[in-house]
């Protein structure tokens, strides 16, 4: 029963032993800390780079130039924003020079609001992320995919955001991680022993991997959480598990609400996505980043451009509210960003409306 | 002769310079004389740059992989890339947008270079982004047993920009230096603005002291100077895995770019001219045996030039191609 700290860290592991991962640095990333989230404990190619986000995407991109695999992490999304130039070139290194380059290099980030990390700890980045042309974007919703999703970024031969939601980092997965011990108490207390650093002093502690084996989700598929054939909600990170929490509550009352976690935000699964919509003819886009030249308005203009006739609703976009950041206060983050009743609202909004 | 000049170099090694800047500034005044020709939208290059640049081309490690030395170049970088063999006839190929242009297949300006098989990373537009980029391969080459080194430049303006401090503090981390030469190619300007009045302080070297780094200023319009330094801070790198900071003061003969003309500018200091003066003091070439030298490569890249006007020029529906390593085509 890892949680998603601990499958990155798992997969990350996975990856300095069997994928040729030489560099895992950022800010207290290595030693003693192991990463804010203690995604990076225990690991031996871990490191502390200077507190400068610049020099650390620029150093991944060079180490992606040399041919040296690399996962650099931006400690949160909120403070990757001085970097797009860097990102920009990253994205841009292999179609610039007409196919000459691979850029095999991760950036990894927490993202997201939901733990009440006010203004500067909340933000959403998939909106920009997407907006920078020539990298894969990830994010997973569970303990599995996020171990599956990091191996296949590690093994990428283009740049990669593996964006980590970061409410769910704590999050049991109900789905065991290939080699994990058994999905009890006992196998959770186990686990535990085995790859959490301990408190106090660390510096003879080494952690005991379990016998990890390569389980890697296809860049690009989505996954249908939930069936159903009235209406389809769209999304990904933490929202799959509050969209899955809706579908189970509508159930009861008849109403079948088909979820999608897309885990791959870009190539993303398009096959997948308007199959459902082609079926439930309803579609409502999810995700938390402001609203306002949103990833879910790519995916909506999609929907019309593509599926209009065959729609018996209007397609809907829930996002966050277009304001600089997400206030402190319990009201304030619930007025920011779609919540339970929101999606609900919305799928019962599309189902009463008449074909 | 009385006032000949005295040179340390071998008159060889001092003709195989001087052919490599002649061929150096025939390339970019060829390449500014097509845009000025309506043969290329944008032109920036290195003429005034030949004298520090060419020996640097010369001295570099060239190759593919950790073992080699790393280029993070700047778009004046022209006569580092002949001096390590790149063909003339692909800058124009460039100049011209071209789908042969083999650096971006007519995506990128002219001089922006990229050549994987000799460690040449992409040249940018973004001013600076080098020396972040620079770090990561000074990294990859402070792994034990090494041989290769990292080697970035870039203008005087752009040492404000803050990836200049990230390759300061980067490379001298105590827990790991990195073999990086930090080149700063100091031309007093950034397009119009004189560093006198943005840099308070006196040389831009002298941000390497705060940091332990190793400098040193030079005159990069004397190529016998610029040769010995660069190879004086080239073996240091190499040897010592540190990183060191060499400063060259050059000249910027042709102006910013073609967005100010590019024109020839009179009263900056023409590294050819006086290194042409010297060696023709010196007696290491005559008047005509430079004169000869300067016709045959204009003679050549015209011709060249009318040869890369018939070659193809990339096909819009190709914009896809490429936006992934081996990826061809739409794909999404
Ligand atoms: C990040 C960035 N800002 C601004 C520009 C526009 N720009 C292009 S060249 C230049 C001046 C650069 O001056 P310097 O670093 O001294 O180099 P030089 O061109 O003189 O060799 C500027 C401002 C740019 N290309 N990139």
């Amino acid at each position: 029963m890892a949680s998603m700290a601990q499958a990155i860290r798992m997969a990350l592991a996975y990856g300095e032993q069997n994928l040729g991962i030489e560099h895992i640095f950022g800010e207290d990333v290595g030693p003693p800390l192991g990463g804010v989230f203690t995604v990076t404990q225990g690991l031996t190619k871990t490191w502390n780079a200077p507190l400068d986000e610049r020099g650390i995407v620029g150093a991944a991109l060079g180490l992606a130039y040399a041919n040296v695999r690399c996962v650099a992490e931006i400690q949160f999304c909120d403070y990757i924003y001085n970097t797009i130039d860097l990102l920009k070139l990253a994205g841009m290194s292999c179609w610039a020079t007409n196919g000459d380059w691979p850029v095999p290099m991760t950036i990894m980030t927490p993202v997201g609001a939901g733990i009440r990390g006010s203004i500067y700890h909340s933000h959403s980045f998939d909106a920009t992320a997407t907006h920078i042309p020539g990298f894969k974007i990830v994010m997973p919703s569970n303990a599995l995919d996020a171990y599956g999703l990091m191996l296949a970024c590690l093994k990428e031969n283009n740049p990669t955001f593996y964006l980590k939601p970061k409410a769910l980092l704590r999050v049991e997965g109900e789905e065991p991680i290939p080699g994990e011990p058994p999905l009890t108490p006992e196998g959770r207390k186990q686990l535990k022993a085995m790859i959490d650093a301990p408190l106090g002093d660390r510096s003879k502690w080494k952690p005991q991997w379990p016998a990890l084996t390569d389980y890697t989700v296809e860049i690009g598929k989505g996954k249908i959480v939930r069936e159903g054939s009235h209406v389809t909600v769209v999304t990904y990170g933490r929202h799959v598990l509050i969209a899955r929490d809706v579908a189970d509550k509508l159930r009861d009352e008849g109403i079948l609400v088909e979820v999608i976690d897309m885990r791959t935000l870009w190539p993303y699964d398009w096959e997948m996505i308007s199959a459902s919509i082609r079926k439930t003819k309803r579609v409502i886009f999810v995700n938390e980043d402001t609203e306002v030249s949103n990833f879910g308005e790519h995916l909506l203009r999609r929907a019309v451009d593509e599926l209009f006739y065959e729609l018996h609703a209007r397609p809907k976009l829930l996002a966050g509210a277009f304001v600089p950041g997400i206030g402190l206060s319990d009201n304030l983050e619930i007025a920011s960003v779609p919540q339970f009743s929101d999606i609900e609202k919305a799928c019962r909004d599309l189902i009463s409306e008449l074909a | 002769m009385k006032n000949a000049k005295k040179f340390k170099l071998e008159p060889k090694q001092l003709i195989r310079i001087h052919d490599l800047m002649v061929k150096s500034r025939v390339l970019e005044e060829r390449l500014i004389r097509m845009y000025k020709q309506n043969d290329g939208y944008f032109w920036i290059g290195g003429p005034g740059e030949e004298a520090f640049s060419g020996p640097l081309g010369l001295q570099v490690k060239k190759g593919k992989g950790l073992d080699f030395d790393f280029l993070h170049l700047h778009y004046r970088s022209s006569p580092i890339m002949l001096a390590m063999g790149a063909e003339p006839i692909d800058s124009l190929r460039q100049m011209k947008n071209v789908a042969t242009d083999p650096y971006s297949g007519g995506r990128n300006f002219g001089n922006h270079y990229s050549k994987r098989d000799w460690n040449v990373v992409p040249v940018s537009s973004t001013i600076e982004t080098q020396y972040a980029t620079a770090i990561g391969t000074g990294i990859a080459q402070a792994k034990k047993g090494c041989k290769g080194i990292t080697i970035v430049n870039g203008g005087d303006a752009g040492t404000a920009e803050g990836e200049f401090a990230s390759c300061l503090i980067w490379s001298s981390r105590p827990v790991m230096p990195l073999p990086i030469l930090m080149i700063v190619t100091n031309n007093s300007y950034g397009i119009s603005t004189p560093a006198a009045t943005q840099h308070g302080e006196k040389q831009i070297a002298d941000r390497a002291t705060a940091f332990g780094i190793k400098k040193a200023v030079i005159d990069g319009n004397n190529p016998e100077e610029s040769w010995f330094a660069i190879k004086d801070a080239m073996d240091y790198v190499r040897t010592e895995r540190k990183p060191f900071l060499l400063e060259a003061k050059v000249s910027r003969l042709y102006g910013h770019s073609s967005a100010s003309g590019a024109n020839f500018v009179a009263d900056e200091q023409d590294c050819l001219a006086t290194f042409e003066a010297d060696l023709e003091s010196a007696g290491v070439l005559t008047r005509k045996e430079m004169t000869d030298l300067r016709e045959k490569y204009n003679a050549e890249f015209l011709e060249q030039g009318k040869q890369v006007k018939q070659e193809p020029m990339p096909s819009g529906d190709t914009i896809y191609d490429h936006v992934y390593y081996g990826q061809k085509g739409r794909y999404w």
